[in-house]
């Protein structure tokens, strides 16, 4: 029985990628996690584990199409085996819809009779249709409306519901016409903003918005409008961190597993976390999601521009020198664009840390639909007034936390700082 | 081939004297059906005509009307039982479910029980909780039981003389509200309507309305005015809970996206349950819209007149929830 290989989600926001290439072929042998394509979503370069076992029947797409998330990509079952799809000269835009359709047909013609047991085959094959289906935050719209705009590549979020409760409905999204323009064409959305005449002649340089860029704008316009910010900023002393790192790394000789400043405020603001579990939630409306696993995300600046967001999982709960590691290996796998699906999803707080540019104080704005967002200053060496009251030299640094004010208010903010820095200045904890 | 205008009452007594006409093994049994000539007077004249032999008034026992039903349907007759209202065929359960239904298949094929129960059905004039169901649904749980329920004279005549032709045992339910409203009856003796088969009473883009029995009356009525509106109605007539026609349902709901379903029924595990789940498991990338529902109230049914009407089906509440659903 073939069975289908499914375009995964590899991104908590992610809806579509672009295929680079196949890294495997039509008849050879895989198993569950081989990474069998390569593909570039709005973030980067990802490569496509196969989530089933055989040989590969059918790749359906070629290099610069457009896959939904959840599609039917190929096939693998026995050598020799018939796929069950119209096969690869299918249009991958339309990939989307097909197996749905197919599927529908048989199960209503088996309807009229008695029931037929075959039935429960097409219906798994093509499940991904109807199961993969997350709207986006607070969106809804009838199966028949998100089936249109599957079809035809329309953001829901777009669309303005006239039905019950705002739900979009079929009328909504057929009169629907978008009105960014030239970010429909680059197959992601921006909310709609006027830009005036692109200027031209021997002065100016037009670049084209890459992928990642027009990503980074939708989201930063996206949380900036929506998101009701508030800053909170505290000074910390360091001291004790830079010198618990130095005597960390002195004991290691393998660099993999050397500590950075970085590392350690993860591993702080993992612990403060879970003091304050308002604070790693996701806004969604009528309903918050307090996530029970503290996944770190960590920005990553890119070489050519951009970031990307790689994930710390259980960073609360990983040792600081497996944490150390697993963070290295992110990272650079980020900055070859080379990041794995599992890297780069399910961050419920992130820390942005431009320490490394001589930077005193910072605001980082919240990636929706997280809470709240650490913005790290460089550590420096500055004058302090001791406790007897005599002026010395000491080493601080500056940490603002960005929250949403939907989910949370000044005080909790502030609370949360106050646990931080006591985590940051009694470093033994993260050790522990 | 001509017509001729008849009340539903006659159209289904002409189906019955077609019948008796044409097979002698087809024969009716009963309350009053023969002296009497029928609650209903739809065998009017039929004991003068055929005689005690085939035209039988029985004792007041649903159970033992039904069982002789069955057993003489098995032993080769064509039995025409009839069941004063279908408020008593619950007497008859276990002779129509656990025989009826079943003998066919529990006997390897060895018996057929071609048989129709017919039983009057509905509520109307304050007949209170115990003597008003419309329980159909109930019976057409069953596999190996047709249940039929005609809206018109002619689907009526066509419907019946189908089942009694048929081998299979049939639920025939008639309306009593409709007994005496008038449609065109097709003349010709062998006029079938086939058996499972839905029929689209008429034809609109905006919402599908799927029904049967008295809710096409409504259906139609409620469509009608709504056309006014500029909202055009498609009304299904299933005609038959069991077999149930879906196709045309589900082709419908394709191109409407919207569903309306009317019953006389109650609520709770009704025949719009049974629609509803269906077109979300057949249609479900076309809903654009959650399923509605007009049924009787979840309630034993009062007798007071006017809280009696409040807790049933009407056009006006048919009206309501297709503009609910549009």
């Amino acid at each position: 029985m073939a069975q289908p290989i499914k375009m995964p989600q590899l991104g908590s926001d992610m809806t579509e990628g672009t295929l680079l290439n196949w890294l495997k072929n039509v008849g050879d042998q895989i198993s569950s996690g081989d990474i069998i394509a390569e593909i570039e979503t709005d973030k980067a370069t990802v490569e496509v584990p196969s989530e089933v076992s055989g040989t590969i029947l059918e790749l359906i797409g070629k290099p610069g199409d457009t896959l939904t998330v959840g599609s039917v990509i190929g096939y693998a079952g026995e050598p020799g085996e018939q796929p069950p799809s119209g096969g690869a000269d299918q249009a991958a835009q339309d990939n989307g819809a097909a197996p749905a359709q197919q599927e529908a047909q048989p199960a209503v013609e088996t309807a009229q009779a008695e029931p037929a047991p075959q039935a429960a085959q097409p219906a798994a094959a093509a499940a991904p249709e109807t199961a993969d289906g997350n709207l986006p935050d607070g969106v809804k719209a009838s199966p028949i409306a998100r089936r249109i705009a599957r079809e035809r590549g329309i953001d829901l979020r777009q669309v303005k519901g006239t039905g019950p409760n705002g739900r979009i409905t079929r009328a909504d999204v057929e009169n629907f016409t978008p009105e960014a323009a030239p970010a429909a064409a680059a197959g992601v959305a921006i909310p709609a903003a006027t830009y005036g005449e692109i200027p031209s002649g021997p002065d100016v340089e037009i670049i084209d918005t890459s992928r990642l860029r027009s990503r980074i704008a939708q989201r930063m316009v996206q949380s900036k409008q929506q998101v009701p910010h508030f800053y909170v900023t505290t000074e910390v002393d360091v001291e004790a961190m830079l010198n618990l790192r130095k005597q960390l790394n002195a004991s290691v000789t393998d660099d993999a597993q050397k500590v950075t400043v970085n590392d350690l405020i993860v591993k702080a603001t993992a612990l403060a976390l879970r003091q304050y579990p308002n604070l790693n939630s996701h806004f969604y409306g009528d309903k918050i999601v307090r996530h029970k696993r503290i996944n770190i995300g960590i920005a990553v600046a890119l070489e050519g521009g951009g970031l990307i967001n790689v994930v710390a999982k259980d960073a609360d709960k990983t040792a600081l020198g497996t944490l150390a590691a697993q963070n290295k290996e992110m990272i650079a796998r980020a900055r070859e664009g080379k990041v794995k699906p599992d890297d780069v999803q399910g961050s419920t707080f992130t820390v942005s840390n431009l320490g490394g540019f001589d930077v005193d104080v910072f605001q980082a704005i919240v990636n929706p639909p997280e809470a709240g967002i650490l913005a790290v200053g460089t550590a420096k060496k500055v004058p302090v007034v001791n406790e007897d009251g005599t002026i010395g030299v000491g080493h601080r640094m500056k940490l603002t936390v960005s929250v949403d004010h939907r989910v949370s208010d000044g005080a909790e903010g502030a609370e949360f700082l106050q646990a931080l820095k006591a985590l940051i200045e009694n470093p033994m904890r993260l050790v522990l | 081939m001509a017509e001729k205008n008849l009340p539903m009452r006659e159209a289904l007594r002409a189906a019955l004297h077609e019948e008796m006409v044409r097979d002698e093994r087809v024969f009716v049994m009963g309350e009053e059906v023969g002296a009497w000539q029928g609650t209903h007077r739809v065998t009017r004249g039929f004991l003068e005509e055929f005689g005690p032999k085939r035209v039988r008034d029985t004792p007041i026992s649903e159970m033992a009307i039904a069982g002789a039903a069955v057993g003489a349907a098995m032993a080769g007759l064509r039995p025409v039982a009839e069941i004063m209202t279908i408020n008593f065929a619950f007497l008859a359960f276990d002779a129509l479910i656990n025989h009826a239904a079943k003998i066919h298949y529990m006997f390897n094929g060895q018996f057929r029980v071609p048989m129709v129960l017919r039983a009057a059905t509905g509520w109307g004039n304050q007949a209170t909780a115990t003597h008003s169901h419309t329980p159909e649904p109930v019976f057409a749980h069953f596999p190996g039981l047709y249940v039929a329920m005609p809206s018109t004279p002619a689907d009526a005549k066509g419907m019946l003389k189908a089942a009694i032709r048929d081998d299979n045992p049939v639920l025939f339910s008639e309306v009593i509200a409709l007994y005496p409203k008038p449609g065109p009856v097709p003349d010709d003796p062998d006029f079938l309507i086939p058996i499972g088969k839905s029929d689209i009473k008429r034809e609109g883009d905006d919402v599908t309305i799927v029904t049967i029995g008295r809710g096409v009356e409504w259906s139609l009525q409620a469509a009608e005015s709504l056309a006014k509106e500029g909202i055009e109605c498609e009304v299904i007539d299933l005609r038959w809970l069991r077999p149930l026609d879906m196709e045309p349902v589900i082709e419908s709901f394709k191109k409407t996206n919207r569903c309306v379903v009317v019953e006389e029924c109650l609520p709770h595990f009704s025949l719009g349950s049974e629609i509803a789940a269906q077109i979300q498991e057949k249609a479900f990338d076309y809903m654009d819209a959650p399923v509605k529902r007009v049924s009787a109230m979840d309630v034993p049914l009062p007798y007071a007149r006017d809280i009696e009407l409040m807790a049933l089906p009407d056009t006006q509440k048919v009206i309501n929830a297709v503009k609910e659903v549009l």
